[in-house]
């Protein structure tokens, strides 16, 4: 049992970084210009696509990697050239549409260039066994790998944000927009430096995701929702919330799928248990965050 | 006799910034009380504190005797805390009369209802016709207040103000960006509203302070330096110092 | 002249069947239909949205849940009590009743906590307890799952067969006619006022006196129960109820009716309904591909034009005129 527990919450900060990249973006894009991107989770899906035909066509998994990181931002890049940047003065409601309708596009054109069916792809070369990380427990090397990325990209940022001099402009922008301005500094530049990086970390995680899951159109929104989530239990604007909040909803949503059923089974018949511990366990993130909005309506780490 | 309002010990920080440091004042029934102080001595932090937009890290607001540091804002203007904005601020897409109507509406109560008319509410649309009569805003009544001038909206924030029937106006610069003109009607209509209305006057234009004011305190970094009558303050050679350097602006 | 106005246009859409069919269109009757029920939904979030400015992105699950209410009784009305306790039923004076109390307490509990914050925030929260809903729904194999749930019979109203389309039509367009009654009051009340001076300027409401937040939470009940109430009258259009009802992109979906029909405007949800609807029969009927077709247009709305469709009518308009 022990030995399941620990490898189910492995599996679950693997899925806790994979959201934080996602969150990691959205939250500072907000944050820092006040944009609520719901096209986030296309441009998770674009890396995923991009990156698996590069591999594809290369027949190397690590061939794709950068041709999923350029797809994403170039993606994000025209995005924020295009559409974003015409709503920064907007209100929320206007870059709600207008992103909504970028996701419809999105999905449709991914459709038209790769059919609606799941795409499956294979492990990289070197990353497709396990090791022995205890007696009994073999994990898999790939989720191993995903977990050391997501948290050697949380220690860049971090790095990035306290340590640099886009990280200061980052954070005062997060925190005074006009001081930002009032310093001298090209703020378009920065917002389009951030919202760059952004689409490069989800498109990060949206290849990585790939091989574990399966590459399809709308995989994009399934995990922006649950960002959604990370985004505002960790608090809006917060990188540190959103990491925290991320490995905390990553676990507890991985728990509950994985031990639920199990768990009622205790209690009821098991057709019972399976149907009501499926159906808690896929709204225990959402449970989560109303007992966090009743307890700090701002988030864990609200930056005001 | 009670003070209408007290504040009493307000202290409220900004990271390492004290910017309300231990402040102390009253306004007493029938007085003028101004509060006067160079950009960035703390003026707004402290407004937002007696209005409940802010709350106080330490320190009490009496309003007329009872404690009110923990009331939220609407809470506060039952009790009957009145306020005007610096930077004018009112219901942009309804008409001047509307504005006033729905400060009515508000004190009358009632207003929790789905199935009244608000058009058709005569008291509301009575009282609100009789603070327009007389005014400058008379005939810009039906106008829609996005389309007023700069010193119409103004006017029209003391009338909303007066609306509530306030025990104590707290009024935020209601000269700031007036012209000559202007500032001389305000400062009529505002010893007016003095006869029957305590005030805390918070105000650049020294014509206005020393035209009006029973009582003047002044703020400088946070701090009360100074409270006295206009005259003492006049002459308070601390307060010429710390506060205005150049001593003819006094004059 | 609006009184005329409206009269013409009463006399339409009662004439709508006859013409319909006259012309041998009788799928048009259906389409008015889903017209008259979407429009329903879409006044009831313009009521948040325009007049009190919440931009709430997860009301397609009050519309679900008013649809599920529906669905749900009919199944227990054949299968048995639910939790052999509630019985069901198939009568549509207990299923509306029934279908706007469950949807006014979900928008209660949704509303209570989402109107904590304000913002983007809101946005996200609408956004994520929506989708709880409709996880929850597909977790749900009692009621079908993700496959949804078939209602052979629609529901009995004194004693019409709502199973004939140009009945079913009178009956929706009758709803409809009630609820934009009742809302024109709500709109016109104090109550209605006060929504409409919390989205001008909500710091200016508190220094007035008033408490934001209960006003801002009533009308989100009020909104989720016009949403349930055009739900349950969906599930009887279509026979049919499904979580699909309830994804995030019906969510959407109801906001780009708000916009397309004017933002705010009282029968604007009615143009924007009927010009979503009809732009979304022709588009898929021309290209399964329509959601790119739809997502352009509606990017360019977004963009380039204010005030929706009315909006760039008048734009257009005053083009010509130039």
């Amino acid at each position: 049992m022990s030995i399941l527990l620990i490898e189910q919450a492995l599996n679950g900060v693997q899925y806790g970084v994979t959201l934080f990249l996602l969150a990691a973006g959205l939250t500072l894009i907000f944050g820092i210009m006040g944009v609520i991107n719901l096209a986030h989770g296309s441009l998770y899906m674009i890396g995923a696509y991009a990156g698996m035909y590069a591999a594809a066509e290369t027949g190397s998994f690590w061939l794709g990697l950068p041709v999923a990181l350029a797809a994403a931002a170039v993606a994000g890049l025209a995005v924020e050239a295009l559409v974003i940047r015409r709503l920064y003065n907007r209100d929320h409601l206007d870059q709600v549409l207008a992103t909504f309708a970028l996701i419809l596009m999105a999905n449709q054109a991914i459709i038209l260039m790769f059919g609606r069916q799941p795409i499956f792809t294979r492990l990289p070369a070197g990353f497709d066994g396990s090791v022995q990380l205890l007696p009994g427990l073999a994990y898999p090397t790939y989720r191993l790998l995903i977990i050391a990325v997501g948290l050697a990209v949380a220690a860049g940022l971090w790095l990035l944000i306290n340590r640099t001099r886009v990280g200061m402009l980052v954070r005062a922008g997060a925190t005074n927009r006009d001081m930002v301005r009032a310093l001298g500094v090209d703020i378009r530049l920065l917002y389009t430096v951030v919202f760059g990086l952004g689409a490069l970390l989800a498109g990060l995680a949206g290849y990585m995701a790939g091989p574990i899951g399966a590459v399809q159109v709308g995989m994009g929104e399934q995990i922006l929702l649950a960002t959604f989530v990370v985004v505002v239990v960790g608090g809006v604007g917060s990188i540190r919330g959103a990491f925290v909040a991320a490995l905390i909803l990553g676990v507890v949503d991985t728990m509950l799928r994985a031990f639920l059923p199990t768990l009622l089974r205790q209690v009821m018949t098991p057709a019972e248990a399976d149907q009501l511990g499926i159906g808690i366990a896929s709204m225990g993130i959402y449970l989560l965050m109303a007992l966090v909005l009743l307890i700090r309506p701002r988030g864990l780490f609200a930056t005001a | 006799m009670t003070a209408v309002l007290e504040i009493a010990g307000l202290v409220r920080r900004f990271g390492g910034l004290t910017a309300t440091d231990n402040v102390s004042l009253t306004v007493m029934p029938g007085e003028i009380h101004a509060l006067i102080g160079p950009n960035g001595a703390g003026k707004s932090t402290l407004i937002n504190q007696i209005c409940g937009e802010l709350r106080p890290d330490a320190g009490a607001v009496r309003l007329m005797g009872r404690d009110i540091t923990a009331a939220t804002v609407p809470e506060r203007v039952a009790l009957g805390l009145g306020r005007t904005f610096q930077v004018t601020s009112l219901l942009d897409e309804m008409t001047v009369r509307a504005n006033i109507g729905m400060a009515v509406a508000a004190r009358e109560g009632r207003t929790f209802r789905l199935w009244d008319r608000l058009a058709g509410r005569a008291s509301v649309w009575a009282e609100a016709d009789a603070l327009l009569r007389g005014t400058a805003l008379e005939p810009r009544a039906a106008v829609v207040v996005r389309d007023l001038s700069h010193g119409e909206k103004k006017q029209l924030e003391l009338l909303v103000a007066l609306a509530r029937r306030p025990a104590v106006l707290l009024l935020d610069e209601p000269m700031a960006g007036l012209g000559h003109a202007e500032s001389q009607e305000m400062i009529g209509r505002l010893a007016e509203v003095g006869r029957t209305t305590p005030m805390l006057l918070v105000e650049h234009d020294m014509d206005a302070v020393f035209a009006l004011a029973t009582r003047v305190s002044v703020l400088v970094y946070g701090r009360i330096i100074a409270q006295g009558s206009p005259d003492a303050i006049r002459n308070d050679p601390a307060v010429r110092e710390a506060y205005l350097g150049a001593e003819d602006e006094l004059a | 002249m609006r009184a005329v106005i409206l009269i013409l246009a009463a006399a339409a859409l009662l004439a709508l069947p006859f013409a319909a069919q006259a012309a041998g269109q009788p799928a048009l009757i259906t389409l008015a239909t889903r017209i008259a029920v979407y429009a329903i939904a879409a006044a009831s979030l313009n009521f948040i949205l325009g007049y009190g400015g919440m931009v709430s992105f997860g009301h397609a699950a009050f519309f679900g849940l008013g649809a599920y209410t529906v669905g749900v009784m009919f199944h227990h009305a054949g299968a048995g009590p639910m939790f052999g306790l509630i019985p069901g039923t198939t009568h549509l004076l207990v299923t509306i009743p029934l279908a706007l109390a469950v949807s006014g307490l979900a928008a209660a509990a949704i509303g209570a906590l989402s109107l904590r914050t304000g913002g983007v925030q809101f946005i996200m929260i609408t956004l994520a307890f929506a989708q709880m809903l409709f996880f929850l729904f597909v977790s749900l194999t009692t009621y079908g799952g993700e496959d949804g749930l078939i209602i052979r019979r629609p529901n009995e109203f004194l004693g019409l067969n709502l199973r004939d389309r140009v009945t079913m039509y009178y009956v929706a367009l009758g709803f409809a006619a009630a609820f934009f009654l009742i809302l024109w009051r709500i709109v016109h009340s104090s109550f209605g006022a006060v929504i409409q001076g919390i989205r001008q300027n909500e710091r200016r409401m508190a220094a007035l006196g008033y408490a934001p937040y209960r006003y801002k939470l009533a009308a989100f009940v009020l909104s989720g129960m016009g949403c349930g109430l055009a739900g349950a009258l969906m599930a009887n259009v279509l026979r049919f109820t499904s979580p699909d009802l309830m994804h995030w992109t019906k969510s959407g979906e109801l906001i780009v009716m708000v916009i397309l029909g004017g933002l705010g405007s009282f029968f604007g949800p009615v143009f924007g309904a009927a010009a979503f609807l009809i732009l979304e029969t022709y588009l898929a009927g021309w290209s399964e591909h329509w959601p790119l077709a739809l997502g352009a247009i509606l990017l360019v709305i977004v963009l380039f034009t204010r005030g929706g469709v009315a909006g760039l009518i008048a734009r257009i308009g005053g083009a010509l005129q130039r």
